[in-house]
């Protein structure tokens, strides 16, 4: 054989191996979620089985489940929709007539997200307990929109300077408003950019577990939430928490996997490429 | 922030937006919204977290109150608990850094090879990431871990070894296995797209001077990665800080104070026992905390902006 097919075929195994390592829990959650609750806990474990979507069935008729999915699409798009809403005008000002002190804002916004959750829980408990937001939709909206916000700012400046400025200068000959400018030519041009900012901040609304474990307990709950109840007293039910595990990463994961490239940048805010 | 401040000055001073620019465009309006929703959102849970630090406050019991002065701080740090949590949350830093970046380091090399199914294997290992904690934490505690029905016990008795009960005696290991699978995927994917920007005329040079893959680790690669790792150390870091529901899921910190880091600390002091003044001064060290690392971590930052 070849040196170098020889070479490649064992880095395809090498790599395989690493990559099934490390997708593994992923892969046995998969596959347990399709087992009837009896195998699921069989020992020894059982790899070949009847598959059976009995789990999946348990837990869409368990009419909460959906409430909880529905709450983490309303809260992930909500925060996402208000804080690319805030953020488009300001990374537009600061990517296209930065001033001398543009760095230093940017820099300044990113520090609020260093400053960790548990040092404000309180005041915002009691804020959110005062304002009876405790529990809510909107709260935990408002809480996620600001997380996210600088991060959001950061992706849509990187993707916004990217943007040629010459169009939008020809834009602005042709009489273009400020405001059309933004609407009709850079929005357009950056789509993918805005497309991408707001599919990494859906992902961190999704899985964010602090904020939503204290600020919510049923009625605006997100999955993270839910799913977390499963760990309360031996809980065991492994087919039925592998099906609602699975439901509650799947489009999040596709997600990810679809933007992982811009999400590099978004993690780094561009410090990588 | 607290010692942000001195690298990055408060916007509300020196923001320079308001004057026009040479195109006559007005920016403060556009950016005043953001800059504003973020300083509430810094200054005033910090300022009140800040002076519940100095106060008697119990949520359930009305009649405790008034001016503590420091005794919440000299209460707190007299009390061993305190310090196991800030020790467990080191280690846990550091242990996840190190696994992380370590593997990460090498499974970036190995993604960067060309071999069948790539991209594919690459999306695999990268997943993880994308689990929410919560649903992590217990496909590790319940399905791989668990003494008796996890996978791992029944790979142990199979090869004749007695099953680990994982939480209840190694619980902080247990909990950095988990966080340091969940971070993974995330050095990967920075290391690994700063590899892949790697100059491929540089690489085949130093092929045609003779370096063998070592060489070409440790003399081209690594020193090329430098920036990328130093942001991925200081970006996990912030995160690692504050591992929460990793904890709440697995081992609710014990058994006793085990696996008790700072953030969880906290969350037991206020909303366990609902002494707001403790858990606020607790909660004023961990900015702290985080705070000295958010220097290095803007600094740091600061110097790779792309003008």
């Amino acid at each position: 054989m070849h040196p170098k097919t020889r070479s490649r075929l064992l880095m395809t195994l090498v790599g395989w191996i690493a990559a099934g390592l490390i997708f593994f829990p992923i892969f046995w959650m998969i596959l347990t979620s399709f087992k009837p609750e009896v195998e699921a806990i069989a020992t020894p474990p059982k790899l070949f089985f009847t598959p059976t979507l009995e789990n999946y069935i348990t837990v869409r008729e368990r009419a909460d489940y959906v409430h909880f999915a529905l709450n983490s699409v309303i809260i992930s798009v909500g925060a996402t929709f208000l804080a690319t809403l805030i953020a488009v005008p300001a990374s537009y000002a600061m990517a296209f007539f930065p001033g001398r002190k543009t760095k230093d804002l940017l820099l300044w916004m990113l520090s609020t997200k260093m400053m960790p959750a548990v040092g404000v829980l309180i005041p915002i408990y009691l804020l959110f307990r005062d304002m009876g937001a405790i529990d809510t939709r909107w709260g935990l909206i408002v809480v996620y929109t600001l997380m996210n916000l600088p991060i959001v700012v950061w992706m849509l400046y990187t993707f916004f300077k990217e943007v040629p400025k010459d169009i939008l200068e020809a834009g602005r000959m042709d009489g273009a408003k400020p405001k059309q400018e933004v609407w009709m030519l850079l929005m357009p041009l950056s789509l993918p950019g805005i497309a991408s900012t707001a599919l990494l901040s859906i992902i961190l609304c999704w899985n964010e577990a602090f904020w939503s474990l204290n600020l919510t307990t049923s009625e605006a709950a997100p999955l993270t939430t839910f799913i977390a109840s499963f760990s309360a007293p031996e809980g065991l039910f492994w087919a039925k928490l592998s099906a609602a595990s699975t439901i509650a990463i799947a489009p999040i994961l596709v997600f990810g996997w679809m933007s992982q490239r811009q999400l590099v940048r978004g993690l780094t805010f561009g410090a990588v490429k | 922030m607290v010692g942000t401040t001195t690298t990055a000055p408060a916007p509300a001073i020196t923001v320079n937006v308001g004057g026009r620019s040479q195109r006559n465009v007005r920016t403060l309006p556009l950016i005043a919204p953001s800059v504003v929703v973020l300083f509430l959102w810094m200054i005033v849970p910090l300022a009140m977290t800040l002076w519940f630090s100095f106060q008697y406050y119990n949520l359930l019991d009305p009649s405790v109150g008034g001016f503590a002065g420091i005794e919440n701080y000299t209460f707190l740090l007299t009390d061993p608990s305190l310090w196991t949590a800030m020790a467990n949350t080191l280690f846990l830093v550091f242990w996840v850094l190190v696994i992380t970046v370590g593997l990460g380091t090498l499974l970036a090399v190995l993604f960067d090879q060309e071999f069948y199914g790539r991209s594919i294997a690459r999306l695999l290992a990268i997943a993880p990431f994308f689990v929410m904690p919560t649903v992590s934490a217990l496909i590790w505690k319940n399905m791989l871990m668990h003494p008796v029905n996890g996978l791992f016990a029944f790979f142990a008795r199979s090869l004749g070894l007695p099953a680990i009960d994982f939480f209840g005696n190694f619980p902080l290991t247990s909990v950095i296995i988990i966080v340091a699978w969940q971070w993974l995927p995330f050095a990967l994917l920075i290391l690994l797209t700063a590899i892949q920007s790697l100059d491929n005329e540089q690489k085949e040079a130093a092929r045609m001077d003779g370096a063998g893959p070592f060489a070409m680790f440790f003399f081209i690669i690594l020193p090329h990665l430098g920036r990328a790792i130093s942001v991925v150390i200081m970006i996990e870091t912030i995160f690692l800080l504050s591992v929460f529901a990793e904890i709440y899921v697995t081992t609710s910190g014990g058994p006793g104070l085990a696996s008790t880091n700072l953030a969880f600390l906290i969350y037991l002091r206020a909303l366990r026992e609902y002494d707001v003044g403790g858990a606020s001064a607790a909660g004023v060290i961990a900015v702290v905390l985080a705070n000295i690392v958010a220097i290095f971590l803007v600094r740091s930052i600061a110097k790779n902006i792309a003008d």
